[in-house]
């Protein structure tokens, strides 16, 4: 107790466990009280157990029928009930890593200009103004962009980069030769166990890749498609992981910045030595927060992906996500194709709890140490 | 900083990177916060000129009609809201209270980890969840529906930011309320609650906001309708489905009433977020 009064309002965690359990509770309305709060609680760990009972039920018809097919096959054929939810998944994932590639770097930015550069007053204000790009809902996003970023990408940016990235590009060359170099040693290893790709030459596989890197930023310029999600995705997740690696960067104890700084370092290698180099799991956690974000994201992504069944790894065409599908399908859907998407449903919860719980590890885990 | 005599090389170049990077992240600083100037400079661009009386009070005229408004929408989303509000609060704060009073050791711990699952769980999946436990049944799309997936999206941020809230309540405010030998509940209840009053508000608003803006789980619970509410067991219409389906309409004066949606959300949502600021920060200069 003396201990909190000098060192101020906050309380240690070791404090607060030495609390009287129930047991010492000697009234009755305090049992009765604290019955009731005990399960308001569980049901917590009852709805989240509901969902996944329900979902597996529900899901359950098409998982039976199409087994794992179900999450390899890139047949989505409502009329045929065909159902492979891999192009959904491709969506997903892709336009998730592409909104991470795009958000990490400007958020973990933001974050130490926030804790390291920026003074008070233009803290608060640019925190406060990041943070509200977490509570415009989701819809405006998509609305913005169908309205705003579609066609602005359409008639400026992916002729560009269609242009200078695009089909017989020197990018496209350089990628084509970067990919043969990787790939080639797992063909002839193939070759050598003779299990597949028999009599495949480097020239052949060069063709195949270069066939493979023209398609990336391959037109035409629909405005829609993969690449304009996750610009969107990548502004939405952005005050995710700029918050967390803010709060990671702010726990580095003063000191250590200040003996970089008195040891004569520039403040810009104070940052680097000091601050990132001792956080670098929890910006990791940070980032797979951001990536759990993502993922589940639906209604902007819905409105500016495109809403096509393809894998392709053109990142300027229209696509699917899992969300999406979800989002455009269920309405009409009923039988074999509700069930199956359902289960795209309940990919997507295991999806996004596992990135959620390795994030909340990761972060975890740095506190405990911090601490 | 003065430069020293006789530096090398080496240090005008460490000098050099040194500004680069500083001056790159004020860069980046800059870009993060460009997208929320051009989404509320359009937003407000587009949706001012049909913000109107009629906007608020009329229901929406078929496409291509002038005139109308989205009162089904703005009045669906208030009880959509309001049902979800009124069995979400106290739920979610009567479980903050638990995380933040009782520590039971792991079972706190498993409580607040499976908590913060739920905030992770997609939107669209809580839909999912909501279609099941009460469109199926009822085999119609109904308002209460849209509340029930609300509400699940609404009590874990409730619970935990009450239980954060809770636990900046000094100790010894506890303490002196138990020596006075007031029964654990009464302390709870009488004297922690009232004192954090301010933090809870602002938290609960939060939480309302947040969910004032969600589509997915609506789409297929709720659904939509022309006319507004006309009971728990009909569909209803809220803002932001109105918003997508006009958004996603071919109709130009249902993509401008889209617009003008967009802006009355952003601004309840802007508003509470800024009245949250002010509140805690006075909270805060004020302890």
């Amino acid at each position: 107790m003396t201990q909190s009064v000098i060192e101020g309002t906050q309380i240690s965690s070791v404090e607060l466990k030495i609390r009287p359990a129930r047991v010492k509770d000697t009234h009755v309305q305090d049992r009765i009280f604290w019955m009731i709060l005990r399960f308001i609680s569980w049901s917590m760990i009852a709805i989240m157990a509901a969902i996944f009972i329900l979902l597996l039920k529900l899901s359950f018809t098409s998982l039976a029928k199409f087994g794992f097919g179900f999450f390899s096959g890139t047949d989505w054929n409502p009329p045929l009930d065909i159902f492979g939810a891999l192009p959904f998944i491709y969506g997903t994932v892709l336009s998730s890593l592409l909104a991470i590639l795009v958000a990490a770097p400007v958020s973990i930015g933001v974050a130490l200009f926030l804790t390291q550069l920026a003074p008070k007053p233009l803290r608060t204000t640019v925190a406060f103004l990041v943070e509200m790009l977490a509570a415009i809902p989701s819809v405006v996003y998509g609305l913005w962009g169908v309205f705003i970023l579609v066609p602005f990408m359409q008639t400026f940016v992916q002729p560009k980069l269609i242009h200078f990235l695009g089909p017989g590009s020197t990018f496209a060359a350089l990628a084509a030769k970067l990919l043969t170099a990787l790939v080639y040693p797992f063909i002839l290893i193939f070759q050598v166990f003779r299990l597949n790709f028999d009599g495949w030459s480097l020239e052949q596989t060069s063709q195949m890749m270069m066939h493979f890197s023209n398609q990336i930023f391959a037109g035409p310029a629909y405005g829609v498609g993969l690449l304009t999600a996750s610009l969107i995705l990548a502004i939405m997740i952005t005050p995710t992981i700029s918050s967390i690696s803010r709060e990671v960067f702010a726990s580095v104890p003063s000191q250590e910045r200040e003996a970089a700084l008195a040891l004569g370092a520039t403040r810009w290698e104070m940052i680097r030595l000091s601050v990132i180099a001792s956080c670098k799991s929890g910006i990791l956690g940070a980032v797979i927060l951001g990536l759990g974000r993502a993922l589940g994201e639906t209604m902007a992504v819905t409105m500016v992906i495109g809403n096509r069944n393809e894998i392709k790894p053109a990142i300027l065409a229209p696509a699917q996500s899992m969300a999406s599908v979800i989002a455009n399908e269920y309405n009409e859907a009923s039988g074999l194709h509700l069930s199956s998407l359902v289960g795209i449903g309940l990919s997507l919860l295991v999806i996004s709890l596992l990135v959620n719980s390795i994030a909340r590890f990761t972060i975890w885990r740095v506190e405990r140490v911090k601490k | 900083m003065k430069p020293i005599q006789g530096i090398g090389r080496g240090d005008r170049r460490r000098r050099l990177k040194n500004v680069l990077a500083l001056g790159s992240l004020h860069l980046i600083a800059l870009i993060a916060v460009a997208p929320l100037f051009f989404i509320f400079s359009y937003v407000i661009y587009r949706g001012v000129p049909n913000l109107n009386f009629d906007f608020f009070t009329q229901l929406p005229k078929p496409a291509g009609e002038v005139g109308g408004g989205m009162a089904n929408a703005i009045g669906g989303s208030l009880v959509l809201v309001g049902v979800a509000s009124l069995f979400g609060i106290p739920w979610g704060i009567a479980a903050g209270i638990y995380l933040s009073e009782y520590k039971l050791g792991f079972t706190t711990k498993a409580l607040r980890f499976v908590t913060d699952l739920l905030t992770s769980v997609p939107s669209i999946v809580i839909g999912i969840f909501a279609y099941a436990v009460v469109v199926a049944p009822l085999k119609a799309y109904s308002a209460l529906a849209g509340s029930f997936a609300l509400f699940i999206i609404m009590i874990p941020i409730v619970a935990r930011t009450t239980e954060e809230i809770l636990k900046l309540m000094p100790q010894h405010v506890r303490e002196a309320g138990l020596a006075l030998g007031l029964p654990r509940w009464k302390v709870i209840l009488r004297i922690v609650l009232p004192g954090c009053l301010s933090g809870l508000t602002t938290g609960v608003m939060l939480a309302i906001a947040r969910i004032s803006g969600e589509t997915a789980p609506l789409l297929f619970t709720a659904f939509s309708n022309d006319f507004g509410f006309r009971g728990l067991t009909q569909p209803v219409a809220s803002l932001p489905v109105q918003i997508y389906n006009y958004a996603s309409s071919n109709d130009e004066l249902w993509r401008a009433k889209a617009w003008t949606g967009a802006l009355v959300l952003v601004m309840i949502v802007f508003l509470v977020n800024l009245l949250t600021r002010i509140i805690m920060k006075s909270q805060s200069s004020r302890s």
